[in-house]
């Protein structure tokens, strides 16, 4: 990969790759799986195919939509001081500023720890499931495929998960606190929603979108 | 055809502007109210953090300064130094500057850590007449100061950190 001298103008635009970032123009030539092509300027990945990367991201988008929706209504923690017991779900924390206008707080809060990372999965299945299965991409899928990486620095779980550690050592002096099934399949989901932006080479599944296997 | 947004840096600084107001009421106001059987206490953000650290919760003490406060900091003097740097063109730098806008992307959403603390103890310690704990008005202006933080960093075209280079090497 090099930089393009400016009297090669005769290259045909599908032939050259654009940094996302810092805009420098390479001539392209397409990674072996397990290979990754480096801006050389700025530093970041371009493409990084790997191999089964679209069934691995698609098994991993239903595990997220399945510990989603499990983790969302099972209780998350319990609390238990002289007598007074409190369990709560990932949901009722969601809703803990629901008086007065706190109330926008709590629908963000719902927002980027549960509908975003759910979003995004539905987004991925959507667009990934008729590429792997060689179909032509489903309706939308650009749109959609746009609309999913928009939503990555929202979705918030992660954070939410040491956000409890945190909470976990402010009350540990004032009562007990135990674990709900919620909480270890919060602590998967994490792992999960971070293996799929890691598998995700976005360079690749434009490039499936945009040049459609013909079946 | 164009491919620059023209207008990335105006929307930077309104973003910024707003987060910064957003965040003066997230530290004058109360985060959190803690009503327990003989006190009723309200703890600012960085109040709350002093007091752990009073407690003997360095760690605890330390994660939350850094979030809230150093984080935000931070993040509002990098932004806008890259934002003043492209207005000069050859500014150099150009790696150091492009790692910086990587790592303001990156960590600005860490800063949510603590809004989501106070959703889980607002909701977890609800023990009747022992002891509850309720969110301050500071909550909503923290989230919304990291939300328009977020925005203003997102609004940052990364690309107009080289285009001072290209200008460069065509002159000369």
């Amino acid at each position: 990969m090099k930089d393009v001298p400016d009297h090669d103008l005769a290259v045909p635009l599908t032939d050259l790759i654009v940094c996302p970032q810092c805009d420098a123009v390479y001539h392209l030539k397409e990674p072996a799986a397990g290979e990754q092509a480096v801006c050389q300027r700025c530093h970041t990945v371009l493409i990084a195919p790997r191999r089964k990367a679209g069934l691995t991201i698609i098994a991993v988008a239903l595990a997220t939509l399945i510990l989603i929706v499990g983790a969302t209504f099972f209780p998350f923690l319990t609390i238990d001081a002289a007598g007074n017991k409190n369990s709560v779900s990932v949901f009722d924390s969601a809703l803990a500023f629901s008086n007065g206008p706190l109330i926008l707080l709590s629908l963000a809060t719902a927002a980027l720890i549960m509908l975003v990372p759910l979003a995004r999965a539905v987004l991925t299945l959507y667009v990934l499931v008729p590429i792997v299965l060689d179909l032509p991409p489903a309706k939308f899928a650009m749109p959609a495929f746009r609309f999913s990486q928009a939503l990555r620095p929202w979705s918030m779980a992660e954070i939410f998960a040491l956000g409890c550690a945190v909470a976990l050592v402010k009350v540990a002096d004032l009562a007990t606190v135990g674990f709900g099934p919620a909480f270890w399949m919060f602590g998967v989901l994490v792992i999960l929603v971070v293996a799929q932006d890691s598998y995700m080479c976005k360079w690749s599944v434009w490039n499936s979108l945009e040049h459609p296997k013909k079946s | 055809m164009k491919s620059r947004d023209a207008n990335s840096l105006q929307k930077v600084w309104a973003w910024w502007l707003v987060g910064f107001m957003c965040y003066i009421p997230a530290n004058v106001y109360p985060m959190l109210q803690t009503r327990t059987l003989f006190q009723n206490d309200q703890s600012t953000i960085i109040g709350g953090a002093v007091e752990l650290a009073q407690y003997g919760s360095w760690g605890i003490a330390f994660i939350i300064l850094l979030a809230s406060v150093a984080i935000p900091l931070a993040k509002f003097w990098a932004v806008a130094y890259l934002a003043l740097s492209v207005r000069r063109p050859g500014a150099g730098f150009n790696n150091s500057r492009h790692l910086m806008y990587e790592i303001v992307e990156y960590i600005g959403r860490w800063s949510m850590i603590d809004i989501f603390v106070v959703a889980i103890l607002s909701s977890l310690v609800q023990l009747n007449t022992l002891a509850n704990i309720n969110p301050g008005p500071a909550s909503m202006f923290f989230a919304l100061s990291v939300i328009f933080t977020m925005l203003s960093a997102q609004a940052f075209d990364s690309r107009l950190i080289w285009d001072g280079q290209a200008k460069d090497k065509g002159s000369a």
